[in-house]
């Protein structure tokens, strides 16, 4: 293994969140009906991540992302609500509401918090797009590229070709808002993508649906 | 329970480390007094997938209200009275003898809150996610919602401001029924799309 420069260095993955397609995880427990919080904890928990973001004033980029940046490990084998949690005390701690050591303190034993933010801060948003530049029909592909920061396009439809279905309002950029005060709004659309162009296997009849922001895509 | 009986039982880490944040968040003044209620409160009992369900049986019986459900979801279900946060823009699908519909969110957890309530454990676990934009056609029979081979299957992963609820196909021999009756056959999960009715 060599420690070059950062030239030798893999950029992160864009966070164990993005699990569209993946595979391993076995079968969906699933079950018709259970109560909304099945312990107080979870409604806390849930409570806190309100009151943090709103002392802080997070969007809603600033806040996915405090989830998006915890250990892979952690994530994968946490509820819910522990990921609430795990990001409204990243989110206190890094806005100077609380410190780590408080918190542990105050636990009496260890308290993990989401990793550091890669990014860089968003200082200057860039100018937004008006109108759409693309309509119902027309052949997009999706930018293949690997932010390090937050961002709402999923990896799986990443280098992949669709067709338009639907033009949707205009919203703030995701990959922006996560990364300062800056704003940038976009038209977002809905994409076709045909099962088969996803996956090696994919069957004939099926097709997914991705939301995707107007900087995401570039005519196909 | 305690070995003694009268003492709560001790909090398990998670339920200390949220003891922790509440605790702190409390004495700088962060949390109001009851808020913590407040939202319990409003998450268990004023949102729910009753809401989807009268919206789902009007379109059954009301064909101009169906037209304009699937046209303008958001100002649709507005009429009936719900809207609210994750549910500013809604878009309906509709499942038809020959296209079935279902909804994910495979970054997240985006759901219809105020038609559908909080989603379900297994919505938001990594399974569901995972998988269903993957091989929606095993896991649908897996799932209990096997299709006829020759169903198109459209997946929709709400990865930006949509909010998606899928309007499922009225059940046979429910022609005498009324608009509430109807509402009572309507599933939450019928319109996430993992079950048919």
């Amino acid at each position: 293994m060599t420690t070059g420069g950062p030239a030798d260095r893999v950029v992160p993955m864009d966070g164990i969140h993005d699990l569209g397609g993946r595979q391993g995880f076995g079968t969906v427990a699933h079950s018709p009906a259970e109560p909304v919080f099945p312990d107080q904890w979870q409604a806390t928990a849930r409570g806190l991540m309100e009151v943090v973001a709103c002392a802080v004033d997070a969007s809603g980029g600033e806040f996915r992302h405090s989830i998006e940046r915890m250990d892979p490990g952690h994530y994968l084998t946490s509820s819910y609500y522990e990921h609430w949690l795990t990001g409204a005390a990243t989110l206190a701690v890094e806005h100077g509401l609380v410190t780590h050591a408080e918190l542990e303190a105050r636990a009496g034993g260890r308290f993990p918090l989401s990793g550091p933010v890669l990014a860089p801060r968003v200082a200057d948003a860039g100018p937004g797009v008006g109108e759409p530049r693309f309509g119902p029909g027309d052949r997009v592909r999706v930018r293949d590229w690997h932010p390090p920061g937050h961002t709402r396009c999923p990896g799986y439809v990443r280098g992949k070709a669709g067709t338009v279905v639907r033009v949707d309002g205009s919203y703030s950029v995701p990959d922006v808002e996560a990364h300062g005060a800056a704003r940038r709004h976009e038209p977002t659309y809905s994409v076709r993508f045909d099962a088969t162009d996803l996956w090696h296997d994919g069957q004939h009849g099926v097709s997914v649906h991705v939301d995707l922001w107007d900087s995401y895509l570039e005519p196909a | 329970m305690s070995e003694k009986g009268h003492h709560p039982a001790p909090l398990s880490p998670v339920e200390q480390r949220v003891a922790a944040l509440e605790a702190l968040l409390t004495e700088r003044g962060l949390v109001p007094e009851g808020f913590i209620e407040e939202i319990t409160r409003r998450y268990e009992s004023e949102i729910g997938p009753l809401n989807g369900a009268k919206v789902v049986a009007r379109a059954w019986v009301d064909p101009g209200y169906k037209e304009r459900l699937l046209a303008d979801g958001t100002a649709a279900i507005a009429e009936l009275g719900f809207g609210g946060p994750e549910g500013d823009h809604m878009v309906v699908v509709e499942n038809t003898p020959a296209v079935h519909n279902v909804i994910v969110c495979t970054l997240c957890s985006c759901y219809p809150w105020p038609v559908l309530g909080l989603p379900p454990s297994w919505y938001k676990d990594p399974p569901y996610r995972a998988r269903m934009v993957r091989e929606p056609r095993a896991l649908l029979a897996e799932m209990g919602c096997p299709l006829p081979g020759d169903a198109e299957i459209r997946v929709w992963d709400s990865s930006a401001e949509v909010r998606y609820l899928v309007l499922p196909q009225r059940p046979p021999e429910t022609e005498g029924m009324t608009e509430a009756e109807l509402a009572g056959l309507v599933t939450r999960d019928s319109m996430i799309g993992v079950a048919r009715l």
